[in-house]
């Protein structure tokens, strides 16, 4: 990929200190398994997984940028050095794991070996943490989750106020809408992305509208409800099993039966799939169930108790992006084209789709790291930007807050005319507002 | 004559005999040690292995990449896949099968396997060459492949392929014939001893890999890896 932006790149930790080469051996014994040692030794460098890559295709296939050369130069160079390593070489890596990979595990499905790429990518992600090689902004998220529990940092009483303020910015409109704070014994506790209460709160009023519609027992947590997971992205393992383990005990501690994930990808994967690992959890298994938000809508749909003014259906043609830690690696593709019929009539689905879907370019991380990784994220998203073009879609549903804002990047670099839209916002238009949400004078 | 200084008699006979029994006791004992080593690692490191176990997602993904363009991967690639197919068929097809090895597997095991038509496996012999000359010319060609080989996987197509070029010429007799299958044994030896030891290890560690990324990604996720 050539460089954008010719300058020094942002760590956490700019120093010219040599690099603690025990520290780096320990984190590469630790995850020495059998899974990795295999997939290091037996690679027959056949470059079927090249092509997989949406970076690959969308930087003129640059053959620096297929996953077999990424691993092989960053996490297999670091067992080949038996950890001696130094700053030059994972600045390097730096730029491979953080701008070249987003961990979409799109070419985990493409290799013959079924080698996990993104596993070892995440592996040489930890140990560029260790040494102070982490994005800034993300080394910044990951010290408000330390401090705060919340990558924002945003405290108890001004997210309680933002819940009272949404509460009150619908009562004009609905009647009994509310946001249960703390109650214990509720169906769901709900978490969400830090981002809805500092820019999008009215994502958490049409949460609150869909749950009173559906009468629905759920409650918002004071604390543990930043169910996203940048230290994981970080790097930070031993924060972003901090991170998990504050939202499931949360729900242990007001004994929810579901923690429910907001419209977020990430966070859903980190929750349901790889935050047990992260957290300790021998078993592999959450402590509490796990459900995303497409989950919910579709059940609430199908059900019928949310109904949809057939009037009120999308006429422009839409499209859905799926979200790999919402598709491909949380298996939930199907579910969101069962919403789809209800909300719109001029469905077009992009190719590849589903399991096969490309990412974005705004996954694993590069979103939140800031406006100067921005060209990396232009570039490698045009071959999205491409597909959405194909379906000639006015919309592009996600269900994923990086997906939702790459794509609004997207459309506006590559002048696509796209919107993106969440399915809470769509929903919340589209429904029949049933009877015991009316307002007195409207009944 | 210099020739006749070599005792060729008594090198065919170490050969097929004490160097052959070490060769399969060292490709099979090398194998089960590295299956072994792995199982004992994994137990301790990869318990995402054995909570996530699926013998069906597992044996589905198997399966789905062994037929030719059955994997979206494949089909991407078809003719790559088709002639890698090929090569993998008649790689293992013509030294298990060929008339004259069903003699030595009968006289070494004592099992008597179906013998392949010489014709068929003289065919064989020629496509597998083509099919590895292939693989090279692709290695050479591809930027994304050639960035990623290195002299070591150019060696290792070079030995997979000289025990067919040297079995192909002694079963014409074109050449000197003791010196051809004296080298075809050698080096037929020299592969089996390096599956164990090398990439070539993906003989059996593919169904392993294979069946563990069709239950993480199928078991947990229900997506299909092919």
């Amino acid at each position: 990929m050539t460089s954008p932006t010719k300058k020094k790149f942002e760590f956490e930790n700019n120093t010219d200190a040599p690099v603690d080469v025990d520290r780096v051996r320990a984190i590469l014994n630790a995850n020495d398994g059998a899974r990795i040692r295999t997939w290091l030794s037996i690679c027959s460098r056949c470059g079927l997984c090249a092509e997989s890559c949406f970076v690959y295709v969308a930087n003129d296939r640059d053959p620096r940028l297929s996953p077999a050369y990424k691993f092989s130069h960053t996490l297999g160079e670091m067992y080949r050095r038996k950890g001696k390593v130094d700053r030059a070489f994972l600045e390097k890596c730096y730029q491979i794991a953080w701008l070249q990979c987003t961990m979409c595990k799109r070419c985990s499905m493409y290799c013959p070996f079924g080698i996990d790429v993104a596993t070892m990518i995440a592996v040489a992600r930890s140990v560029c943490h260790s040494q102070g090689i982490t994005p800034k902004q993300l080394a910044f998220f990951s010290d408000h989750c330390d401090k705060t529990g919340n990558h924002m940092g945003i405290p108890v009483e001004e997210l309680v106020d933002t819940c009272e303020w949404m509460v009150e910015e619908v009562e004009d409109d609905y009647e009994g809408v509310t946001i249960p704070i703390d109650q214990p014994d509720a169906k769901y506790m709900y978490t969400v992305n830090p981002r809805e209460p500092v820019y999008y709160p009215q994502d958490i009023s049409y949460a609150a509208i869909i749950f009173a519609a559906a009468k629905e027992s759920w409650t918002m947590p004071t604390f543990g409800w930043d169910c996203t997971n940048l230290p994981m992205f970080a790097g930070n393992r031993t924060l972003a099993g901090k991170q998990v383990k504050n939202v499931y005990d949360k729900a242990q501690e007001l004994k929810a039966q579901h923690i429910l994930i907001t419209e977020c990808g990430h966070a859903y994967r980190s929750m349901a799939f790889e935050g047990p690992y992260m957290a300790g959890y021998p078993d592999g298994k959450p402590p509490v169930k796990i459900k995303h938000y497409v989950q919910l809508l579709h059940e609430y749909l199908r059900d019928g108790r949310i109904q949809i003014d057939s009037d009120k259906k999308i006429k422009e043609p839409i499209t859905y992006q799926d979200p790999c830690n919402v598709s491909r690696n949380g298996g939930l593709w199907e579910q969101a084209r069962k919403i789809i019929p209800y909300i719109a009539e001029d469905f077009r689905d992009m190719a590849p789709n589903r399991e096969h879907n490309h990412c974005c370019g705004g996954g694993g991380g590069i979103m939140p790291m800031g406006p100067d990784y921005k060209p990396y994220r232009m570039a490698s998203g045009k071959l999205k930007a491409d597909q959405i073009k194909a379906t000639g879609a006015k919309f592009v549903i996600t269900p994923c807050h990086n997906c939702f804002d790459q794509i609004n990047d997207l459309s506006e670099e590559y002048d696509l005319g796209v919107k993106a839209l969440s399915f809470k916002e769509i929903i919340v238009e589209a429904m029949i507002v049933p009877d015991h949400l009316k307002l007195e004078c409207e009944k | 004559m210099m020739e006749s200084d070599i005792n060729w008699n008594s090198i065919y006979e170490i050969l097929t005999g004490p160097a052959l029994w070490f060769t399969f006791i060292f490709f099979v004992g090398g194998l089960l040690i590295r299956l072994a080593f792995l199982f004992r690692l994994s137990r301790k490191k990869d318990r995402v292995i054995y909570n996530h176990f699926s013998l069906a997602w597992g044996l589905r993904s198997i399966f789905q990449w062994m037929i030719p363009w059955a994997s979206a991967s494949m089909r991407q690639q078809p003719v790559f896949s088709i002639v890698a197919f090929i090569f993998h068929l008649s790689l293992l097809a013509v030294p298990l099968f060929l008339s004259a090895h069903i003699v030595l597997w009968e006289e070494a095991f004592g099992v008597r396997l179906w013998s392949m038509p010489d014709g068929l496996s003289d065919g064989l012999t020629l496509i597998f060459i083509a099919a590895a000359l292939f693989l090279i010319a692709r290695r050479r060609i591809r930027p994304e492949v050639r960035i990623l080989t290195s002299a070591w996987d150019y060696a290792l197509l070079g030995i997979t392929m000289l025990p067919f070029i040297t079995g192909f010429l002694a079963y014409h007799q074109w050449g000197p014939y003791e010196v051809l299958l004296i080298l075809h044994i050698l080096f037929s030896q020299i592969l089996l001893i390096l599956i164990p030891t090398t990439k070539l290890g993906h003989m059996v560690l593919f169904f392993l890999t294979r069946a563990f990324i069709g239950f993480e990604m199928g078991g947990r996720r229900g997506a299909r890896s092919w």
